[in-house]
C-alpha cells in the first residue's frame, strides 16, 4: 500500500473534506455539499463515512468500526481492514478505548465520552426526500425552515395507526434549527444524539453531503404534546448477557418459530458476559 | 449459537480467493492477455474508458480482465484508480474539426464537403453468427477491398458549421478558453447544472440508461425531433498550454466519437426560426452512447429554450442524479448488506400495531 497516501486520500482531498466538516460543525444539522471522491469500495457500503474517517484520522487514533452494532459483521471487518492497511493505526472493539468510531445503523450502548468522534455512514442525507424528491426544492425548504410537511406526515401516521410509524431514521431538529435525518439508526438511538459529549459526523458519499452534530448540541426527535416521542421496548432481556434497556437483535433459531433476542452491540454484550463469568471465554 | 454473524474476516478472505479462482476459470484454457482485450474487445475497452472517465487502454483492459467482463465493475475499478491521480493541468478544448476521421456520416445531406465515410461499422452487417470465427486461425487478415485514396490533408468541415453559416441553426459561440470548466469529480453536482457539468455527467453516464432516456424522447416523452446532423469518429490531438512554457504542446492523440444532433426549430415574433442542437462525445468508438447522449443533452436544454418539462428525460434532477452506474449499482446492491437493526425496529412496530389491532377489533 506504500503507493497510497496515509488513509488512502491525498492531502488536498482531505483538506477539502475537513473544510466541509468544519462548516458542518459550525452549522449543526446543515447538509454541506462536498466533492465526494470515488472510493475503492462500493457506493452504499459506506463511502461517505470512509471519506470522513480518512480525513480526520491521525496516526495516534484508535479506530472502532461497527455495522448493525457489531464489530464482526463483514462490512465492518472490511472497512476496519481498509484502515489497517492504509493507515496502520490501532483498532479496537472496545467502545471506550476508541477515539474514532465509524458506524453503520447504530450508536454503541456504552456511553460515549468527550474527545470521541463517531462517523455515521449515510445513504440518504435529506430528511425531506420522501416528501419532496427535488434537491432544488428541499434546499429551499431548509433555508426557509419550512418543515410543516414533516409534521403533517407524522400526524398522518397518528390518524392512521394511532402512533408515529417511523422506526428508523426518525427525523430530529438539531440545535433548534435544522431538520436532520440521523442516518438510518433506529429511533432507539435518537436520545443518544442529544447533548452527546462526542462529536457526531455524518458522511453521505454518493449524495455528496456531510453534516454534523457537535458535542453537547440539542437534538430533539419530532413529536407532539399529546404524542410524545417513544423508543422501542422489548419485553425480555438479552438472552446472552441479560441486559435490559438495550437494542436487541432477533435470531431465528429453528423452523418452528424459535427465537432468541440478543444485544445488537456485540462489544457491550461480550464484555458484560466476561465481567459476570468467572471462567472467561466459556 | 450466534455463528451466523461471526467469522466475517475469514469469510471475506475465502470469498476473495474463490473470486480469483473463478476469474481465472479452467487453468487448461489459455489466460487472456491485456493486449488481446485491448485489440479484440476494443469496444468494451472504449466503454470502460468513457464511463470510467480515464483514457488509458491498458488500464481499462486490465479492469475488464479483473472484473471478469462485468463492464460496470470494470468502470468502477478504473474510477477508483482515477480518483487517486493528481490533476496536472487542463487541456485546451479538443479541436474535433481537425480530427483525422475514420468514420463520418451525416443523415441530413446526401453529400457533404469531405464526403460520407462509412468506416468500420456494424450498421450494414447481417447479424448472422459467423461460425468461421469459432475456429482459431480461421481469420485471414482483411483490409478494405479497395482502399480509397485517403487524403488526410483534405479538410472535413463540420456539417453544423455549414448550417450555422446560413443562420439555420442556433449559433454556439465557444466559451472563453480561460473560463474554468466544471468538474463533477471534484465538486458536487448542484441544480440547476451548467451545460459543461451536464455534458460531463452524461459522458460518464451509463450507456444503457442514456439509451433508454434518449429512446423515450423519440417515442413521445419529451419529443425533440432529432436529426443526426453529423457523427464523426477518429483521432484528435490533446494539447496542453502550460503557463510556465507559454506555448501549446501536443501531449497525446486520442480516439473519440462525436455526435451533433439537429433538433426542432424554434422561432418567435422577434426571432426567425432556427434549429437547435444536442451534443454527444465519448472516448473510442461509441456511437450508440454519443447519439443517446446528444438526445438527452437536447432534452435537458428545455429550461433554457422555454419548453415545459413534461417527461423524465427533460427533468434535470431525474436524469443527472441517476445516470451514474457506479453510484446506482452500489446503492441498489447495498440492499444485500445487513439491515437487521432497522428491520428489527420495523418488526417491533408491526407486532405492536398488530397486537393493538387485535385487542380493539377481534379477529
Amino acid at each position: 500500500m506504500s503507493r497510497y497516501n496515509f488513509a488512502y486520500l491525498d492531502e488536498q482531498t482531505k483538506r477539502m473534506i475537513r473544510r466541509a466538516v468544519l462548516k458542518a460543525v459550525a452549522v449543526p444539522g446543515y447538509q454541506v455539499p462536498f466533492g465526494s471522491r470515488e472510493m475503492p469500495l462500493s457506493y452504499g457500503w459506506g463511502t461517505g463515512g470512509v471519506q470522513v474517517t480518512a480525513s480526520v484520522i491521525g496516526p495516534t487514533d484508535v479506530l472502532k468500526v461497527i455495522d448493525q452494532g457489531a464489530d464482526d459483521t463483514t462490512n465492518a471487518v472490511s472497512i476496519r481492514k481498509f484502515f489497517e492497511r492504509t493507515t496502520g493505526v490501532a483498532t479496537t472493539t472496545r467502545t471506550e478505548a476508541a477515539t474514532l468510531i465509524q458506524t453503520r445503523h447504530r450508536i454503541p450502548e456504552t456511553p460515549l465520552r468527550v474527545g470521541q468522534i463517531v462517523v455515521f455512514q449515510v445513504p440518504i442525507p435529506e430528511p425531506l426526500r420522501w416528501l419532496e424528491p427535488r434537491e432544488a426544492e428541499t434546499r429551499k425548504m431548509h433555508a426557509l425552515e419550512e418543515y410543516g410537511v414533516m409534521y403533517v406526515r407524522l400526524y398522518e401516521d397518528i390518524t392512521r395507526h394511532g402512533r408515529v410509524a417511523q422506526t428508523y431514521e426518525y427525523p430530529v431538529i438539531v440545535d433548534g434549527r435544522y431538520l436532520m435525518r440521523p442516518s438510518p439508526i433506529p429511533k432507539f438511538d435518537n436520545p443518544k444524539l442529544d447533548r452527546s459529549p462526542a462529536l457526531m459526523l455524518f458522511g453521505a458519499g454518493r449524495e455528496k453531503r456531510i453534516y454534523a452534530v457537535p458535542p453537547w448540541t440539542s437534538v430533539k426527535s419530532l413529536d407532539f404534546d399529546d404524542h410524545p416521542f417513544e423508543i422501542e421496548h422489548w419485553d425480555r432481556p438479552c438472552a446472552l448477557c441479560g441486559a435490559t434497556s438495550v437494542f436487541l437483535d432477533e435470531l431465528i433459531v429453528d423452523d418452528k418459530g424459535g427465537r432468541l433476542f440478543i444485544c445488537s452491540d456485540t462489544d457491550f454484550c461480550s464484555r458484560r458476559r466476561a465481567a459476570s463469568d468467572p471462567i472467561p471465554g466459556r | 449459537m450466534y455463528v451466523a454473524v461471526k467469522g466475517g474476516e475469514r469469510a471475506i478472505d475465502n470469498a476473495h480467493r474463490l473470486l480469483a479462482e473463478e476469474r481465472r476459470g479452467d487453468p487448461a484454457v489459455a489466460e487472456l492477455s491485456l493486449a488481446q482485450i485491448d485489440q479484440q474487445l476494443a469496444l468494451a475497452v472504449d466503454r470502460v474508458m468513457t464511463e470510467g472517465s480515464l483514457y488509458d487502454r491498458a488500464l481499462a483492459a486490465l479492469a475488464v480482465k479483473q472484473s471478469r467482463g462485468d463492464l460496470i465493475e470494470a468502470i468502477f475499478l478504473l474510477r477508483a484508480y482515477r480518483t487517486t491521480l493528481p490533476r496536472l493541468g487542463v487541456s485546451l478544448p479538443l479541436d474535433t474539426d481537425a480530427m483525422v476521421v475514420g468514420r463520418r456520416v451525416s443523415a441530413i445531406f446526401k453529400d457533404v464537403p469531405g464526403g460520407q465515410i462509412l468506416g468500420p461499422t456494424f450498421d450494414y452487417t447481417h447479424r448472422l453468427l459467423d461460425f468461421e470465427l469459432a475456429h482459431l486461425c480461421a481469420e485471414s487478415p482483411t483490409g478494405p477491398m479497395q482502399a480509397e485514396e485517403a487524403d488526410a490533408a483534405a479538410p472535413v468541415p463540420r456539417v453544423m458549421d455549414l448550417l450555422d453559416r446560413e443562420g439555420l441553426i442556433e449559433s454556439e459561440p465557444p466559451a472563453s478558453e480561460e473560463a474554468p470548466v466544471g468538474d463533477l469529480t471534484r465538486e458536487p453536482l448542484t441544480f440547476p447544472a451548467a451545460r459543461d457539468v451536464r455534458l460531463q455527467n452524461l459522458a460518464r453516464g451509463d450507456e444503457g440508461f442514456l439509451l433508454a432516456m434518449g429512446y423515450a424522447t423519440q417515442r413521445g416523452y419529451g419529443r425533440n425531433h432529432p436529426f443526426a446532423g453529423e457523427i464523426r469518429q477518429g483521432e484528435v490531438a490533446v494539447t496542453l498550454a502550460p503557463e510556465e512554457v507559454g506555448f501549446p504542446i501536443e501531449v497525446a492523440t486520442i480516439t473519440v466519437t462525436e455526435c451533433q444532433m439537429v433538433n426542432q426549430f424554434k422561432g418567435s415574433a422577434t426571432a426567425p426560426a432556427q434549429f437547435t442542437r444536442g451534443y454527444g462525445l465519448a472516448f473510442g468508438q461509441a456511437e450508440r452512447k454519443a447519439m443517446a447522449m446528444a438526445l438527452v443533452d437536447r432534452a435537458l436544454r428545455g429550461r433554457e429554450l422555454g419548453e415545459d418539462p413534461a417527461s423524465p428525460t427533460q427533468d434535470e434532477e431525474f436524469v443527472l442524479s441517476h445516470s451514474d452506474n457506479v453510484e446506482a449499482s452500489g446503492f441498489v446492491q447495498h440492499l444485500k448488506l445487513p439491515h437487521y437493526v432497522d428491520f428489527q425496529s420495523e418488526l417491533v412496530l408491526v407486532r405492536d400495531l398488530r397486537a393493538a389491532h387485535g385487542s380493539t377489533a377481534p379477529r
